[in-house]
């Protein structure tokens, strides 16, 4: 249980941070139109793809000589990116279609 | 210095996040919200390669590699987004969350495996990273394949059973794991894998129908939250914020479609729908229905002031929509007044029923939802369900005994006249009787929804 606490203290800032933010992802969210769930949806799928950032630091700091590290890393890149960029453009477009009566 | 700017566009994303979330709950402001969004993700993107330092002060290596997956992953992203028809954008959007997913899951266990880190907070971060991840990963995937017609409903009496039990196992992995690192070393991280990977599976097999949307929603979430615990392990705050308003707003979105349906999550996800009161509200054999010809609907549309179009799923799978959009604007050339009812879990994702219209080029302001289209109801001359069944069953109000009481429907019942559209007699995913089809307002008019559509739309035009 020490260990739990020492942990807890050592990232205070961060566990301080997640509880702002669930309040704050709460409170974005509300009254939000029916109309608007799925590109909602959507682009808050292509911002979680944020994960790639992680991917980055991992393959960033692979041995260059350990392939399987090298290869995992370039795989995490690419499903980080697709999430990103798939999402993002999928959102757009979706949003494109809507359109206030002329 | 560059931790400096590193942190500085941390900040800046960060702020695009939630600038764009919340623009994104506006249409006015929605393209502009999901722009902001994406320049945010690209800034700090490009930051993290040109400032990042680990302990040592290192700039972050194997550039090329870099590059070459963003290359790859974004032109594939692009390509598929694009390419896509709009009509498959909600297996497209369940697609992507499941990459995110995997990603999260693979940087959590490389992590894990490649440090000799045994704290706890550090073990349990990257196991609940692992776990999320790939619940995430392989749920979204069936999702995908259900979405695409690929992957059928799999439902047995025993599925509850088995799924509480692996879910209690990924928990109690985790822990396990977390406080006895000597006992399992790595193969802890394996088996949470491979349990976690069938666990997905097995939550969302026995799914389908109405609960989809229930179902994208929280995978959604799980997405974000996956990402949250990367952010954790990387002590990086833009992974940590982004995730968690993603964890978080996916949550709202769950308890949303769960209360449009009046049920609990856990009932979704234990998945009793439709189970055994089915029968309950009386055998439907020995009341008369109503059958309506094409001329007669065209005729009672034409002459009414008021006409109200509640879609649901059947809707999508004839791709009636655009023949929808013909049929309205020829009644609306006519002087009728005319909308869509649209309830809230109708179709198979949050919102699909108005990116389906919105793809026929409906003008949004014409998508009522069902709050607000309930009072206007008594109003309505002609009501048309066109592919919806449970969403518009009296059931849900006057039989305590059926599955769905409580559950807020549209009620179509109390408008003027009813038709409904359906191919047979058949009744919707939930097996539940509806009483609204014998109703003494209601009559049907059989086919399939495009065909009949286009029938109507040929018979207004010689009135």
């Amino acid at each position: 249980m020490a260990s739990v606490a020492t942990f807890f203290l050592e990232n205070q800032e961060m566990i301080f941070l997640v509880i702002l933010a669930i309040f704050l992802g709460v409170e974005v969210i509300s009254n939000v139109p029916a109309i608007l769930h799925t590109p909602l949806m959507s682009g808050s799928n292509a911002i979680s793809g944020v994960v790639i950032m992680g991917s980055i630091i991992v393959i960033g700091y692979a041995d260059p000589n350990d392939t399987l590290q090298l290869v995992l890393g370039l795989l995490a890149v690419v499903l980080g990116t697709l999430n990103v960029v798939g999402g993002f453009a999928v959102t757009g477009r979706m949003l494109a279609m809507f359109k206030k009566k002329k | 210095m560059s931790e400096f700017l590193l942190e500085l566009i941390y900040i800046v994303g960060c702020i695009t996040f939630i600038v764009g979330l919340k623009m994104l709950s506006s249409p006015d402001t929605a393209r502009r919200g999901n722009f902001i969004a994406a320049s945010g993700m690209i800034l700090a993107i490009i930051g993290t390669i040109l400032f990042y330092r680990n302990e040592a002060g290192q700039p972050v290596g194997n550039i090329p590699w870099i590059i070459g997956g963003l290359a790859i992953g974004g032109g594939l992203g692009y390509l598929m987004a694009v390419k896509v028809k709009m009509t498959a954008m909600p297996q497209m959007v369940s697609f992507f969350n499941g990459t995110g997913g995997a990603c999260s899951a693979l940087i959590a266990s490389m992590e894990l495996f490649s440090s000799s880190n045994s704290e706890p907070g550090f073990l349990m971060v990257a196991y609940l990273g692992i776990g999320v991840g790939t619940i995430t990963f392989s749920g979204s995937m069936v999702a995908y394949g259900k979405l695409d017609d690929k992957i059928n409903d799999l439902r047995s009496r025993l599925m509850p059973y088995i799924n509480l039990l692996l879910f209690a196992v990924v928990v109690g992995l985790i822990g396990y794991a977390t406080f006895a690192p000597q006992a399992m070393g790595d193969t802890a991280g394996w088996w949470l894998l491979g349990i976690a990977l069938v666990y997905g599976i097995l939550f969302v097999m026995p799914i389908g129908g109405a609960d989809m949307p229930v179902v994208i929603a929280l995978l959604n979430s799980l997405s974000g939250i996956a990402g949250a615990f990367g952010g954790l392990l990387y002590g990086n705050r833009i992974m940590l914020i982004g995730g968690i308003l993603v964890g978080a707003s996916g949550l709202i979105l769950t308890a949303l479609m769960c209360k449009a349906m009046n049920r609990s999550l856990m009932n979704v996800l234990i998945g009793n729908f439709g189970g055994g009161a089915a029968g309950s509200s009386g055998a439907a054999g020995d009341q008369t229905i109503r059958e309506a010809t094409v001329n007669d609907v065209a005729i009672m549309c034409a002459y009414a002031s008021r006409v109200a179009i509640v879609p649901g799923y059947g809707l999508a799978v004839a791709q009636a929509q655009h023949a929808c959009h013909e049929f309205e604007k020829l009644l609306e050339d006519k002087g009728v007044d005319v909308y869509y009812a649209i309830h809230p879990v109708a179709g198979r994702m949050p919102g699909h029923m108005n990116v389906l219209l919105a793809e026929a080029d409906v003008p949004y302001p014409k998508l009522v939802e069902m709050d607000d289209a309930n009072p206007m109801m008594p109003n309505t001359d002609v009501v048309i369900v066109v592919g919806a069944n449970d969403v518009v069953n009296p059931a849900a109000e006057t039989d305590p005994g059926s599955p769905i009481y409580g559950m807020p429907v549209i009620k179509v019942w109390e408008a003027k006249s009813v038709i409904v559209m359906k191919r047979s007699m058949r009744p919707g995913y939930a097996g539940i009787a509806n009483p609204l089809f014998f109703h003494e307002r209601t009559k049907m008019l059989f086919g399939d929804a495009k065909d009949t559509m286009n029938k109507l739309i040929t018979e207004l035009k010689t009135l």
